[in-house]
């Protein structure tokens, strides 16, 4: 320890601030755990159930019936949980009783990040003498199938919960690239372990996309149906398989429905982009909204009747063309002390 | 206990450190390269035996002896129990020396030096640290050719310092520099090699006389 020689009498003051949240001994939580497992057991004969089988979803139970609150926060309401849950997991003091630190890197402050470092340092040194090994012994290269697009690294939040420790963006930066250079290195088997560790699984977006079969009516011809929203309007669609490019909205044909250019696009586009314009027909049913979003309606809806007659590749075309989304935008309120959603009143000098 | 303590200092080599090398060992392991004659630093002229196509080289007599008392140094201070910590920052040899520190059982920092870390200890890490007993410098210099912040730290903390001091490094500061090469990988295993043998020796010996003491 340090001897003191000479301070002057405000550096004798304790800084309380400095010394940094409050660090709890791994007595303290053990006796904390003793006496929430006590309190259980008194918690249970309270209530008059079994102390044995007394689950953490009926102590939740009892402390909100027998401490009724109005709080509107959750996390400020009487809770009795498990230390664990409630003590956040702390670095426990790093040396033992003769002073010695624990870890060997200890000294640099930040251990776990640098030992982590320090082992991915040694596989990678470990994969390039197994290269040159192989590459003596002149047997031919392993060729081995990497996922491209289905992993992904783990972010700087979830590695910092994983060491415990505060990183840098240069840090996490660096990690980074070691295992990238590790992956690119023609590595074996234990390599591979070892990268999984720090690797999460990226579902494709193809997977949330459920495609319907296809239902077949009286006269055996193939048909599906599709919903689609825009704005106000509500649109149902059913394409027939086997049709001449004929399209009908409520009962009505739609260059009679639909006399502006553009809507009639709309409408075609999704049978223009899978090269099918001549081969369906369809018969639409539309409320609400106005004449451009009545269109954009039917688009939504046809687009998702024409999923069950394509190939999964092509959905996938679509869905990237935009042509399975729902459009969320919608008017936009008026706001007070300006004359619309955005627009505001005239400003005047004087 | 006493007498644990004060039998090693009555003999001068203790640890029997002289015969963990030789001038031969040293000069396989091209410890006696320097650098440049231009990169020479004025206080490290003494150390050196002569130059040779502008290129210095060390004096292997001196080292022999500066290298003895250094081992038996570090040896004095593992037999008590003492916390060694290896600086070194070089990119090359950080990962043979952070496994050498890991072998004996000692303490190694070989990334970037924040600046606290000696002098601010008690905020850094928590209120009842220890800090390292002795602190061993495998390459003076930092990555931009400047003495390492460690050796100043080390001073102004009254901790003794082990360093191996090169052509371009300053040997002031450092308790007990060792001149000698810093730069090739047979010279830096040599070294680790060395301290290794050092402190296991000194760490077995202490627990063989605490058996006996026992015993008694």
């Amino acid at each position: 320890t340090l001897r003191l020689i000479y301070t002057t009498t405000a550096v004798q003051r304790k800084n309380v601030g400095a010394s940094g949240p409050e660090k709890y001994t791994e007595a303290f939580i053990k006796k904390q755990i003793e006496e929430f497992n006590l309190g259980k057991r008194h918690l249970a004969n309270m209530m008059g159930e079994d102390p044995e089988t007394f689950t953490q979803e009926d102590i939740d139970k009892a402390i909100a019936y027998l401490f009724p609150s109005g709080l509107f926060d959750k996390r400020a309401r009487p809770m009795m949980k498990h230390p664990t849950e409630i003590f956040p997991e702390q670095r426990k003091i790093q040396w033992g009783e003769d002073g010695r630190p624990f870890h060997f890197l200890f000294y640099t402050g930040k251990q776990s990040y640098y030992s982590l470092m320090h082992e991915t340092y040694e596989k990678l040194l470990n994969a390039q003498k197994y290269q040159d090994q192989v590459t003596a012994q002149d047997l031919p290269p392993q060729k081995e199938k990497k996922n491209l697009a289905g992993s992904r690294w783990l972010t700087k939040i979830e590695l910092e919960e994983m060491l415990l420790e505060k990183l840098s963006d240069n840090d996490y930066l660096r990690f980074i690239l070691l295992l990238q250079k590790l992956m690119t290195l023609p590595c074996g088997d234990i390599e591979e372990k070892y990268i999984q560790k720090f690797s999460k699984e990226v579902p494709a977006q193809l997977q949330k996309v459920v495609i319907e079969p296809l239902k077949y009516d009286e006269r055996g011809v193939a048909f599906s149906t599709g919903e689609g929203t825009r704005k106000t309007a509500r649109a149902t669609a059913v394409v027939y398989d086997n049709g001449t490019g004929k399209v009908t909205v409520n009962g009505i044909d739609i260059l009679h429905y639909f006399p502006v250019l553009q809507d009639r696009e709309q409408l075609l586009f999704p049978f223009q982009f899978l090269d099918r314009i001549g081969k369906h027909d369809m018969v639409c049913t539309v409320s609400g909204g106005g004449r451009s979003a009545q269109a954009g309606a039917i688009r939504l809806a046809s687009a998702k009747a024409l999923k069950s007659f394509v190939t999964e590749k092509e959905v996938e075309f679509m869905r990237q063309a935009g042509l399975l989304t729902v459009d969320p935008r919608v008017k936009e309120r008026k706001k007070p002390g300006q004359e619309g959603a955005r627009r505001k009143f005239t400003w005047k000098k004087r | 206990d006493d007498k644990l303590l004060s039998e090693p200092l009555s003999h001068p080599d203790f640890f029997n450190v002289k015969e963990l090398f030789s001038l031969k060992d040293l000069f396989d392991a091209r410890v006696h390269l320097g650098h440049k004659k231009g990169c020479r630093h004025r206080f490290m002229e003494p150390y050196i035996f002569g130059c040779r196509l502008d290129q210095d080289i060390i004096d292997l007599d001196q080292t022999m002896q500066h290298l003895q008392l250094a081992l038996n140094f570090t040896a004095h201070i593992a037999y008590r129990k003492g916390i060694i910590l290896f600086i070194s920052r070089k990119r090359q040899f950080c990962h043979l020396i952070e496994n050498t520190a890991r072998e004996c059982g000692e303490y190694a920092h070989t990334r970037y030096w924040q600046g606290g870390l000696l002098t601010n200890a008690h905020i850094q890490f928590g209120s009842g640290v220890r800090l390292p007993d002795l602190l061993i410098f495998l390459s003076s210099l930092n990555n931009v050719f400047e003495p390492h912040v460690a050796i100043r730290d080390a001073a102004k903390m009254n901790i003794p310092t082990v360093g191996v001091v090169d052509t371009n490094c300053n040997p002031c500061l450092i308790t007990y520099p060792i001149p000698g090469n810093d730069d090739s990988p047979t010279a830096m295993e040599l070294y680790c090699k060395l301290f290794k043998m050092a402190i296991i020796r000194a760490k077995d010996k202490r627990r063989q006389s605490e058996v006996f003491d026992e015993l008694r």
